[in-house]
């Protein structure tokens, strides 16, 4: 009853993911991989302006071309969409209005991809034409059209949430320091492009499709609703999905269109969106400008914050209002600060809508608060890490938003970053044009009240074993790359100490699989992996029973290890996992099971408005520290190493882990020094991988990871998320650094050479003139 | 027009009827069915679709099929010998090279190419070799490593 090398314990291992082979070897089928001799074209015509009333669309001639199969437009679809259920503003083909430049306008089926092209050319549309805004004051100023009439003054949503006396603790503190701050607005751009292949069975009336979405359930229920379809004639399968970072965490204008498609042509459909087409599909992370203020005492405890955040968030309304909710919320939960007040501003302007982007709604405002503390540092003469050290929080506690901390290791990420990058010793001895910054970072793992509340459990994870002896995991949650199917194959094994390969994990078919919520807010480790271990529990349970009778002893006296089944103690020889497993179904045929989690009410949040957002089972913490050198001459911003340390609860798996750290560090990078869109009268012109500027490897530093273990009370063998957690800090790390390194402080995202160029030589003309003062005095 | 176009696919020989203006990703992912090489951009920005031509690594979104006229093509399908995964692919997927693995097919026959060439390159001609492909999960680091692990001197 030793346990075999050969089966070593799951919880902690670094293992390769479980559909990795099928990657590596080109097996693994995306949505546009699922062609077929039978599919149809879908192609999606767009609005050429930014702001306008249909006037007219005309279809009849493209509908007479030969090889077309159906023409749609707004008329298909009299119902709104959109995630947030109060917030429903968009249609899946515009009726009356457009809104941004690229919104669809009509879409066409035909039989391959030149006549679809042929056909859309086809289409005459005429459009009168609105003023159209492009930043949040234009659409915020006084007489401005409104983007929807039931929002005045261009306001999606106003928050204002204040937490304690601001102004008494502002008023009383040795040094307060205001800043704004300008984040330029980024994408997701994710390596696969959007598709999906929808098939209408016109004798069934049923429709299947696949499709590339993080949270498959959104998209079926949109699909009913706009098809006014019963949901159970339509079933949603997600094959293998390249990346999304939250740009598919709702459902999406085209995977609509392209069910109405299929339908109007009585058939399959395959539509593949073009890089550019996904760009403008969007969904990204708003331009934001953020005013934070904040009050410090002279040893470096913040007594209280001001924060205004306002986000130009596009046409329309998506996760707008929980976007601008987050900024505000977890300004809470990373230190013990004595009194917030913020207020927040969505805005509605003539640009492709807005939505969740990994870090969603916290990462502006974080650059704000972390660039900030560094400046207050400085005028106080303290050491970043010392001001991040007298502000800690002390768990188990709730923050004054009524967010629960259970579980808090960021002292122990500030230690490993400070040691490992040497910041002590090399701090103030690095030469010139080179410089070292820090700051920390927080994020929820998993949104504690889901958007769509139905009383349901908030995860659910089916277990079936059978003649076989293989343990199969059902399960809803979106891999996307994250690896979530290998995480739940782990827990299962870990709990039930069953080899790995007797695992295999079924994910995202409705048909098939139960619903999940979705691979959004770091959810899944924490809420499925609960989930998977209350089902590996209770199939354990059965087959302990089931070893207890072949082996005449109670129940609670079998030990169940490495999958040979004993009694406490007993001479008797072991049962192997294979006997036990086929006495346990002779009893009663194949074994299902299920395991539910759901996180509960004192987990949800305060009682104010909008006070669900951001109330999360656990917080990971995370610490950075960025080395760059400046090149004075072209401006340009090399960033030399990162030190990073995640507070993850526990790592099931260290490699995936250590992965999700670094590719959350690295797209902060991104933002913080070259990705942001731009458009042109309203026109992207960023929609394609050279304008829309990612590091490419070239760029791209060596990551140095500490992963810090807190263990938190309620987490799946006491993890926590951590693939957003590390985003945030990066920025403002970055311009922490390149202030250590040329003395200038930057306000503005990203630090392009441009920007950084002009604000360099402002600096050194100001130097020299302070010299020329000098030598003349 | 098309033409009758001899052409050697992953070791074996091929002759296809193929339009004049039919892109080597296309033919070789909808007519030969070989989905393995990945469209991840509007053209030649990203490399998921690199193969190679004559064991040269080669974007096949901007390469015309015609072109490949009597040339030997590899895809990532062709990787895979006698059932078993090549090094670099194991590397690949023990070091967690891949992630969401769109990238992944690109990358790998762009380090391959890179391999064939130079066995024992250094970091910087790693990441020089695999400069043309974008990933957007890994921030590279264990890209990096899975190469340098292939080409056997681990990290």
């Amino acid at each position: 009853m030793t346990r075999d090398a050969k089966m070593p314990r799951m919880a902690g291992a670094r293992l390769p993911l479980i559909d990795g082979v099928e990657k590596v070897s080109g097996r693994a089928k995306y949505t546009a991989d699922l062609n077929s001799q039978d599919t149809m074209t879908g192609r999606i015509l767009r609005s050429p302006v930014s702001h306008g009333e249909i006037v007219s669309i005309d279809v009849s001639a493209a509908e007479k071309l030969p090889g077309v199969v159906a023409v749609i437009t707004g008329d298909a679809c009299a119902h709104t969409f959109g995630v947030i259920p109060i917030a429903m503003n968009e249609y899946p083909l515009a009726r009356g209005r457009v809104r941004y430049r690229g919104e669809p306008v009509a879409a066409v089926a035909a039989v391959d991809p030149l006549t679809a092209e042929r056909a859309l050319n086809l289409i005459k549309l005429e459009i009168r034409e609105l003023p159209a805004y492009y930043t949040s004051d234009a659409a915020r100023a006084p007489g401005a059209t409104l983007l929807h009439e039931d929002k005045s003054g261009n306001l999606e949503r106003e928050v204002h949430h204040t937490f304690g006396d601001t102004d008494a603790l502002i008023a009383k503190a040795d040094l307060v320091m205001e800043e704004e701050f300008d984040c330029a607005e980024v994408n997701h751009a994710q390596m696969e492009p959007h598709a999906i292949l929808a098939d209408f069975d016109a004798e069934a009336g049923q429709l299947t499709v696949h499709t590339v979405s993080q949270v498959p359930f959104y998209v079926h229920l949109s699909l009913a609703r706009a098809m006014e379809m019963d949901p159970s004639k339509i079933r949603v399968i997600k094959p293998f999905v390249g990346g999304g970072f939250g740009s598919r965490t709702e459902t999406l204008n085209f995977e609509i269109v392209a069910g109405l498609l299929a339908r109007a042509a009585r058939g399959k459909v395959m539509m593949r969106l073009t890089r550019e087409e996904t760009l403008i599909t969007h969904r990204g992370r708003p331009q934001t400008s953020v005013r934070m203020k904040i009050g410090m005492s002279k040893s470096g405890k913040i007594s209280a914050v001001e924060c205004e955040t306002v986000q130009a968030g596009g046409a329309y309304a998506g996760y707008g209002l929980v976007t601008i909710l987050y900024a505000g919320a977890l300004l809470h939960g990373i230190y013990d600060v004595e009194a917030v007040k913020y207020d927040g501003y969505r805005v509605y302007t003539n640009l492709p809508p807005c939505g969740a982007m990994r870090g969603h709604g916290t990462v502006d405002v974080r650059h704000g608060f972390e660039c900030l503390l560094d400046r207050m540092a400085r005028k106080l003469e303290l050491c970043p890490f010392a001001v991040r050290w007298a502000n800690l929080l002390t768990a188990p506690t709730r923050t004054l938003n009524e967010l629960m901390v259970n579980s808090y290791g960021l002292q122990a990420c500030l230690d490993a970053v400070e040691k490992a990058s040497g910041w002590q010793k090399r701090k103030d001895t690095l030469p010139p044009g080179r410089g070292l910054g820090m700051a920390c970072s927080h994020y929820v793992s998993g949104a504690a009240k889901p958007v769509h509340w139905t009383g349901e459990p908030h995860a659910v994870v089916a277990l079936k074993l059978d003649f076989d002896g293989g343990v199969t995991a059902l399960t809803g949650a979106a891999d996307i790359g994250q690896g979530s199917s290998t995480m739940i194959a782990m827990v299962v094994a870990e709990t039930m100490d069953i080899s790995l390969d007797r695992i295999r994990v079924v994910a995202n078919d409705s048909a098939i699989t139960p619903k999940d919520n979705g691979s959004y807010s770091s959810r899944v480790t924490f809420m499925v992996g609960n989930a998977a271990i209350e089902a590996a529990k209770a199939l354990r349970e059965k087959l302990v029973v089931a070893a207890a009778e072949k082996l005449d002893a109670a129940p609670e006296d079998i030990e169940c290890e490495a999958e040979t089944f004993s009694v406490k103690g007993g001479e008797q020889s072991a049962l192997p996992f294979h006997d036990v497993a086929i006495a346990a179904l002779a009893k009663e045929g194949t074994i299902n099971v299920k395991g539910t989690f759901s996180c509960p009410p004192e987990a949800q949040g305060g009682r104010h408005r909008g006070g669900a957002v951001g109330s999360t089972m656990g917080f990971s913490y995370a610490a950075q520290v960025v080395e760059v050198s400046v090149d004075p001459e072209l401006a340009t911003i090399k960033v030399e190493k990162v030190w990073a340390a995640l507070d993850c609860g526990f790592a099931i798996n260290p490699l995936s882990v250590e992965g999700q750290i670094q590719g959350s560090v690295w797209m902060g990078m991104g933002q913080a020094l070259c990705e942001e869109t731009h458009y042109e009268d309203g026109m992207p012109v960023h929609a394609n991988f050279l304008d829309y500027r990612m590091p490419t490897i070239m760029d791209s530093p060596d990551i140095d990871v500490a992963i810090i273990e807190s263990n938190d009370p309620l987490g799946p063998l006491g993890a926590k998320e951590a693939g957003e957690g590390a985003l945030s800090g990066f920025p403002p790390a970055l311009v922490n650094a390149v202030a250590d390194a040329v003395g200038v402080d930057f306000n503005m995202l990203p630090l392009t050479a441009d920007k950084v160029q002009a604000a360099l030589a402002k600096y050194q003309r100001a130097q020299e003139q302070k010299q020329l003062r000098r030598q003349a005095s | 027009m098309k033409k009758i176009v001899p052409m050697t696919v992953n070791g074996r020989a091929r002759e296809d009827a193929i339009s004049g203006n039919i892109l080597l990703v296309d033919y070789l992912r909808e007519t030969i069915g070989l989905t393995g090489a990945k469209k991840g951009c509007d053209g030649g920005e990203c490399g998921a679709c690199t193969v190679l031509v004559n064991g040269k690594p080669r974007l096949s979104c901007i390469t015309l099929a015609v072109s490949c006229e009597a040339s030997d093509v590899e895809t990532i399908e062709g990787q895979v010998r006698n059932g078993r995964i090549s090094s670099l692919q194991r590397a690949f997927h023990e070091k967690l090279g891949s992630q969401c693995g769109y990238c992944t097919p690109g990358m790998i026959m762009a380090a391959e190419a890179l391999l064939r060439k130079n066995p024992k390159p250094t970091e910087e001609e790693i990441r020089l070799g695999l400069s043309g492909n974008l990933c957007r999960c890994t921030g590279y680091v264990k890209i990096i490593e899975a190469v340098q692990t292939a080409a056997g001197e681990s990290a």
